[in-house]
């Protein structure tokens, strides 16, 4: 067994037997997500490299402790990229903290979240032990899919040590038109395509103007846009990083940054307070220092929950599970975790 | 006679009406086994409820008296995951069969567990929606099925598998419970249960509703067909359409025993002579699958590919594709049994394991043909045999066995798209180690702590796993054939 590896399930071992937390780290980029952060850090940042990528099986393995960046620039060389376009938050992103945190980027209805594209990882779970689930291939049904259900886990099933992802080549061509619109217009035109064989890979709505993007060979961008019609956004590839790493201004706004994941609706939310929508509809970001309570209403009623995504009161638990759902995640925590000691609280208590 | 507890059965008549408990033998027969023929068990007692309320009833039930319960939908699967406990209760799920609603904004239907997968196509055709995960079983297996096997087909490389399509289910628990898993969000609270249970093979929960993901149809779809002296010609031309950026739809590959037996069977128009074909299917917009077929043939020529063929109409486009969809039947007429594998491993090592079954198909005496779903790497093997001869099953198996084997050492997996069952129960042992397998027992514990759903399947104990390797030590070949082994 390789030596960072060994001495990492001694850690975690020791850790064990003296129910003492650790707080597993990448690139610290995403250190303010999820609930407080408790224990000894426990980094996996020097765990790092591509293990395995050939370009025409469509999957990469790397170490869990690869910068996103690495991974991406790769990719890129043979014309490929991750689908789901994950935010990095920082260049020293790694591809476990991207994992384990499980965001997606504007591309998420489209072409699929993290989870779509887990294909199987090695990890070492909170009793030391070093395991192995899934694989380098796209088909694969032996055992329990262990390796999605560490997607958006935040590290509390176990650290994840390498990963393997499927990945896509990149769209030909891609074009993003824009539109001045009310956000009620906006909805109803975005969720107007889910059901249409239009190539949209992305849609946004903010500070009233809508923003479509579609992608793939220059004929059938031609042929969509013609159909939508709205103006070509010659900014548009940088619309979309901004938006994807949150750089626009909107997310510099007072107060903290709440996000709402619901059902795609073609009506608005009853919103106060400033916000900004993506995915088709299906996730609205929203800044306000009130009481989350009418936002976990509202986000019910749209059949959604919301996350405290970055600031504000930490301790609070908005989980968003209960009854059964929540018995049956604290017991699988147990199950892969049973000190308690991988990230404890970070995701529900 | 069964075996059953009276008083479990008393308490069970007060839930269903007595035309749906099946107690006689004549009346348990039919459901003795699933597609995978070979292994039959008599269940105890057939239940078929209709409502979501029997089922947990019948689960509650069923935990106080300690009964195992083995869910069943279309009993269309390959690998043994719906043979019955003789002990137990067999769950048909067949009277859910209704397609519940249809939301037409968010894409997206909600349907009972026994609806026909192809059903679910059917119902939203007129809205130019469909579901896109198509088992070659479609006609008759159910989604219900689909979600506990994870099934795949031959769209899985450009439109992803079950656990893709699927956004949230009912389940009922062991005990009775429901629990909603997933959502009609993009994302859910907590950690991803429905990735849990797809692909679970009925050993977490019972499946009592599902809402599916639906796609518009493409607007445009073009088959190719292309023929090559050589298997690994066909795969090197596999290789290179992904590197150009393009990913058809379908991607299918058959070697000769199978073209033949494929076009004896249904005329498709394959050459009888070719050592392999391949059919690529691209969809989508009209400018985007015309600019893709002019390359895609392009590069099987320079492959190559002896000819290439574009289906000139949408008839000569569903001929390409009945010989494939077609195989399976095919070669049932040309041998008086055959044993389908479901080996997945990387692409590029397609040379060397079609090879290494060749070679071992010649040890076992035994006839094999391919066809590959070659976009995603998943092989199956049809194994030709005649069940009558005494030992030919017993040698299949385990030919079947090495060959799963062989696809772990090539970096693959047991199974793509068929589920372990009873079937690979053994093999798990070669792909995974203790600690793995203590974890989805763990896994297991927490939704069914006495392991009264889908006993014996999917998952081996440790210590059935020491045995097995203990007796894998005389070169692969295990001692006793002639026992039974389950």
């Amino acid at each position: 067994m390789n030596n960072f590896i060994q001495s990492l399930a001694e850690t975690v071992g020791e850790a064990a037997a003296k129910g003492d937390p650790l707080c597993i780290q990448g690139g610290n980029t995403k250190k303010f997500l999820g609930r407080e952060p408790l224990g000894k850090p426990c980094s996996i940042s020097s765990y790092a490299g591509v293990t395995n990528y050939e370009p025409t099986e469509l999957v990469i393995t790397a170490k869990a402790g690869t910068k996103l960046v690495n991974i991406e620039a790769t990719l890129a060389e043979a014309g490929q990229m991750l689908p789901f376009e994950p935010p990095g938050f920082g260049v020293d992103a790694t591809i476990g903290g991207t994992i384990a945190c499980g965001l997606s980027g504007p591309a998420r209805p489209y072409r699929g979240a993290a989870r779509d594209l887990v294909l199987g990882i090695n990890c070492i779970n909170g009793s030391g032990q070093v395991l192995k689930f899934g694989g380098q291939v796209m088909k694969n049904v032996a055992g329990y899919d262990v390796s999605r259900l560490m997607v958006g886990a935040m590290g509390t099933l176990g650290i994840m040590t390498e990963i393997s992802l499927k990945v896509l080549p990149t769209p030909r061509h891609t074009r993003t038109l824009v539109f001045e619109c009310s956000s009620s217009a906006a909805l109803k035109k975005m969720t107007s395509l889910f059901a249409r064989s239009i190539p949209v890979t992305a849609s946004a709505w903010h500070d009233d103007f809508l923003r479509i993007r579609l992608s793939g060979v220059k004929g059938s961008v031609d042929a969509a846009s013609a159909e939508l019609g709205g103006d070509f956004d010659s900014d548009g590839d940088q619309f979309w990083q901004k938006i994807k790493e949150h750089r626009l201004d909107f997310f510099n706004g007072p107060g903290p940054l709440w996000r709402l994941s619901l059902k795609p609706k073609n009506e608005v939310l009853p919103l106060t307070d400033p916000y900004l929508i993506e995915w088709g509809g299906g996730l609205y970001w929203v800044k306000t220092s009130r009481p989350p309570s009418d936002l976990i209403k509202i986000a019910a009623s749209a059949g959604g929950y919301i996350t405290r995504f970055n600031g504000g009161d930490r301790t609070e638990n908005l989980a968003g599970l209960e009854d059964v759902g929540l018995r049956l995640n604290q017991q699988l925590k147990k199950g892969f975790d049973p000190q308690n000691i991988l990230n404890p609280g970070r995701l529900f208590v | 006679m069964h075996s059953l507890d009276k008083r479990f059965l008393k308490e069970i008549k007060r839930v269903l009406p007595s035309q749906t408990i099946l107690l006689s033998e004549e009346q348990r027969k039919p459901y003795e086994c699933d597609g995978l023929s070979g292994y039959r068990a008599l269940p105890g007692v057939v239940l078929l409820p209709d409502t979501v309320d029997a089922v947990k009833k019948i689960l509650a039930l069923c935990q106080r008296y300690q009964i195992p319960v083995v869910a069943r939908g279309a009993g269309t699967g390959l690998s043994g995951g719906a043979t019955p406990h003789p002990e137990g209760v067999l769950l048909s799920m067949a009277r859910f069969n209704q397609v519940l609603s249809i939301d037409q904004v968010a894409a997206t239907a909600r349907v009972q567990p026994g609806v026909r997968n192809l059903a679910i196509s059917e119902a939203v055709a007129d809205i130019g929606l469909y579901y896109a995960p198509d088992p070659s079983s479609q006609i008759a297996c159910t989604i219900g099925g689909n979600v506990a096997e994870n099934a795949g087909g031959v769209h899985c490389l450009k439109y992803g598998l079950t656990v893709h399509n699927v956004v949230s289910a009912q389940v009922v628990l062991m005990g009775g419970e429901i629990l909603e898993i997933g959502g009609e969000a993009l994302d859910n609270p907590g950690y991803d249960l429905l990735a849990a249970f797809v692909g679970s093979e009925g050993m977490l929960g019972v499946v009592t509703e599902v809402t599916v993901r639906l796609l518009p149809r493409p607007i445009a779809a073009k088959a190719l067909m292309s023929s090559f002296d050589s298997t690994e010609d066909a795969a090197a031309a596999v290789a290179r359409i992904i590197a150009e950026g393009i990913i058809p739809a379908g991607l299918e590959m058959m070697d000769n025993p199978a073209i033949v037996a494929a076009e004896d069977f249904v005329s498709a128009g394959y050459p009888r002579d070719a050592a392999a074909i391949l059919l690529c299917e691209l969809d989508g917009g009209i400018e985007e699958v015309e600019a893709d077929v002019a390359t895609v043939s392009q590069l099987l020529l320079d492959c190559g590919a002896i000819d290439v063929h574009v289906a000139q109409d949408e008839s000569e486009r569903a001929r390409f594709w009945s010989g494939r969809k077609n195989a399976f039947p095919a070669v049932g007429r040309i041998s008086p049994d055959y044993y389908c594998i479901d080996g997945t491993i990387p692409r590029r090592m397609l040379g060397k394991v079609l090879a290494g079954i060749t070679t071992l198909a010649t040890d076992y005496q035994l006839k094999v043909a391919n066809v590959f779903h070659a976009g995603d790497g998943n092989l199956h093997p049809l194994i030709l045999y005649d069940a009558g001869k005494p030992g030919e099953f017993e040698r299949t198996e385990a030919l079947g066995a090495e060959i799963l084997q062989l696809c772990v050492r090539a970096g693959g997996t047991i199974t793509g798209e068929h589920g372990v069952g009873l079937e690979k129960i053994d093999q798990m042992c070669v792909q995974f180690g203790a600690g793995e397998l203590e974890q989805f027992h763990a896994l297991k514990k927490v939704f069914d702590p006495d392991g009264l759903l889908n006993p014996g399947k999917a998952v081996p104990t440790l210590s059935r796993c020491a045995e097995f390797n203990a007796m894998h030590v005389h070169g692969g070949h295990l001692p006793h054939p002639e026992l039974p082994r389950f």
